[in-house]
């Protein structure tokens, strides 16, 4: 994928408004938008993000026309969409939503090769389409593509959504709360495996939430909007920790400022400690040497593909001739490098054994993270200005 | 009874196979003419019904009126209009589907997902394509139901259809002149072939519907 020219738009919300007449409101839960001006730049995420009714999914419809605005203007790629046709507008902007809303009675297959069918590619081209996609989203196409939805876990149906919305190759992806119905475990997990796909993909991206921590996480933009529609804040996720533009923004934010901002960082944005380790089958005395030569009292022992298998005691490792796998006792958390550090603190603090053994995304070791080791970190950044460098 | 006679003349049954052939396809054809056509008309009107909720009420009021008139009735008061003809069988029959039918397919309508159709608004399919792609495959499996029902009521009513004789009459025909003729053979026969005709009706749907929807790991079918 990385000598692909990127397919990205620019967005641009211009004195945007949408105003429901009174029957309109009755119905119910979409909120008001009022006079709203933004800029996307082509391969960011922007994040939309409030508390319900303050008009972040309407915002978004009005992008692909599900809803059409009462004044103003979307300019992708400096055109108007209203100008354009809105099947075809529709058939270039992919979209998620938090129920997925896949097509029970077709395949995976089938569901990821929606918008290629409707934009008459080849059979042949749609069924490649569909396994790239697949196999991109980490569903190995020979299991899953025959699949129907009722037979996937909500993670996997989270990921086909993702696909769908990308088969068509759109420059602009719209993003309803997409991994809000999934528990918080899956959900950090497709948060990460997400940016990790933008990184290659850079699509221009509006998600909605109303959850600050993600909006934190996922955001190279974040628009904070409040009951009636107004834009009450739009900038960096630093940005609008750092500086909150107004009460509603601060408390919106929460008072935990200072903890949300471990959001912003990484795993990988922390120099890594090495402890001593130790692979299956190795012989015992040259592992013991390296342990007592460490302060810490544990070797952890890593399998043939270099995967942390767990922990093993001095005194297991010096009464064994070589290093064997049940002498390891799994009870501290893997973290991703993409995982937040507010994440890892979190998933450290509820660990028996507060050490984090970080592995890339085949499960190998890469080192580790302590809770010292987060705090040190955070200590040495200054507060006004948090690297952005992470992406 | 005639005294001395078996119930059952196995010797009148093994002579007549034409007759009793003819009767079961006059049978089936009595079902299956107001089957598809009360199906074309309820398609239609629930398709309808689907871009105009304000018809649903009175679809559903009209062919409620249709479904409480009595057959032999109707049968009386449509003789006159187009004789001894199938048409004479055929069109209450039909009407006698269309409060089943226009009900199930418009519940078939309802059982789709909302996330599913604003999804596939979203990714830029038009009306009709979302109406053939979508709508439809996924209210198969309440409109199969639907037909069921309306099938094994037409099995039931077209018995009664042989008070238009020997041309249209079908197994009721077996029944009625069974009846004159203190035949009990015949018509035992009768009705024992329109029940098992109903019966097989019913499994050959439920299979169906099953076939038709292997995405469907289990689904009960809301009505019927």
């Amino acid at each position: 994928m990385a000598e692909r020219v990127h397919n990205a738009a620019t967005v641009v919300f211009d004195h945007v408004t949408k105003h429901y007449g009174a029957n309109e409101a009755k119905k119910g839960t979409l909120g008001a938008v009022n006079d709203l001006s933004l800029t996307v730049p082509a391969g960011k995420i922007c994040v939309l993000v409030g508390p319900s009714g303050c008009g972040k999914t309407t915002s978004l419809k009005m992008v692909n026309r599900l809803i059409e605005p009462t004044s103003g203007k979307i300019l992708l790629d400096g055109v108007d969409a209203s100008t354009r046709d809105v099947i075809e507008l529709r058939r270039h902007i992919g979209y998620v939503i938090q129920q997925v809303g896949l097509f029970p009675h077709q395949t995976v297959e089938e569901n990821v090769a929606t918008v290629p069918r409707l934009l008459g590619w080849t059979e042949e081209k749609q069924h490649s389409r569909a396994a790239e996609l697949l196999d991109l989203i980490g569903l190995p196409p020979a299991k899953y593509a025959g699949r129907y939805p009722s037979q996937l876990s909500g993670g996997e149906r989270q990921r086909v959504g993702v696909a769908r919305a990308l088969a068509g190759d759109p420059p602009i992806m719209l993003m309803d709360e997409p991994f809000g119905a999934v528990d918080p475990i899956v959900r950090e997990r497709l948060q990460n495996e997400f940016l990790r796909l933008q990184e290659d993909l850079a699509k221009t991206i509006l998600f909605v939430t109303h959850d600050i921590d993600e909006a934190i996480k996922m955001g190279d933009l974040v628009a904070v909007l409040q009951v009636g529609g107004e834009l009450a804040q739009f900038g960096t996720p630093a940005e609008i920790l750092a500086n909150p533009a107004s009460d509603f923004v601060a408390k919106f934010v929460g008072s935990d400022r200072g903890l949300k901002r471990l959001s912003l960082y990484r795993v990988d944005d922390v120099p890594l400690e090495a402890l001593p380790t130790g692979r299956v089958g190795e012989p015992s005395a040259p592992a013991r040497a390296r342990l007592l030569a460490h302060p810490f009292e544990y070797l952890l022992v890593l399998d043939a593909d270099n995967r942390p298998l767990g922990w093993a005691s001095l005194s297991s490792v010096s009464m064994a001739d070589q290093i064997t796998a049940d002498m390891a006792h799994a009870s501290s958390p893997h973290l991703d490098r993409r995982t937040t550090l507010k994440d890892a603190l979190s998933m450290l603090l509820d660990a028996t054994v507060q050490v984090g053994v970080v592995v890339d995304r085949h499960g190998g070791h890469r080192g580790i993270l302590t809770v010292d080791g987060i705090a040190n970190w955070i200590r040495a950044q200054t507060p006004a200005e948090p690297a952005q460098g992470s992406r | 009874m005639i005294e001395g006679r078996p119930l059952i003349d196995w010797s009148w049954i093994a002579s007549n196979p034409d007759d009793i052939v003819e009767r079961i396809l006059q049978h089936l054809q009595l079902t299956a003419i107001p089957l598809i056509a009360g199906f074309a008309v309820s398609l239609l009107l629930a398709v309808w019904a689907l871009k105009r909720p304000a018809l649903y009420t009175p679809v559903i009021a009209v062919s409620g009126l249709l479904y409480t008139i009595p057959s032999l009735a109707a049968f009386a008061v449509l003789r006159p209009v187009f004789g001894l003809s199938l048409l004479t069988a055929v069109i209450p029959l039909t009407t006698y589907t269309l409060l089943i039918l226009f009900r199930n397919i418009m519940a078939g309508f309802q059982a789709v997902p909302p996330d599913v159709l604003e999804a596939a608004e979203a990714m830029g399919y038009t009306s009709r394509e979302r109406l053939l792609r979508v709508q439809i495959p996924l209210a198969v499996p309440l409109m199969i139901a639907g037909v069921r029902l309306a099938a094994v009521t037409v099995i039931g009513l077209a018995t009664v259809a042989s008070i238009l004789g020997d041309a249209y009459g079908g197994l009721g025909q077996f029944i009625t002149e069974g009846l004159q003729q203190l035949f009990p053979t015949k018509y035992l026969l009768g009705a024992f072939l329109s029940v098992v005709l109903a019966f097989g009706t019913h499994m050959l749907f439920v299979r169906i519907e099953k076939a038709v929807t292997p995405w469907a790991l289990s689904r009960e079918s809301a009505v019927g």
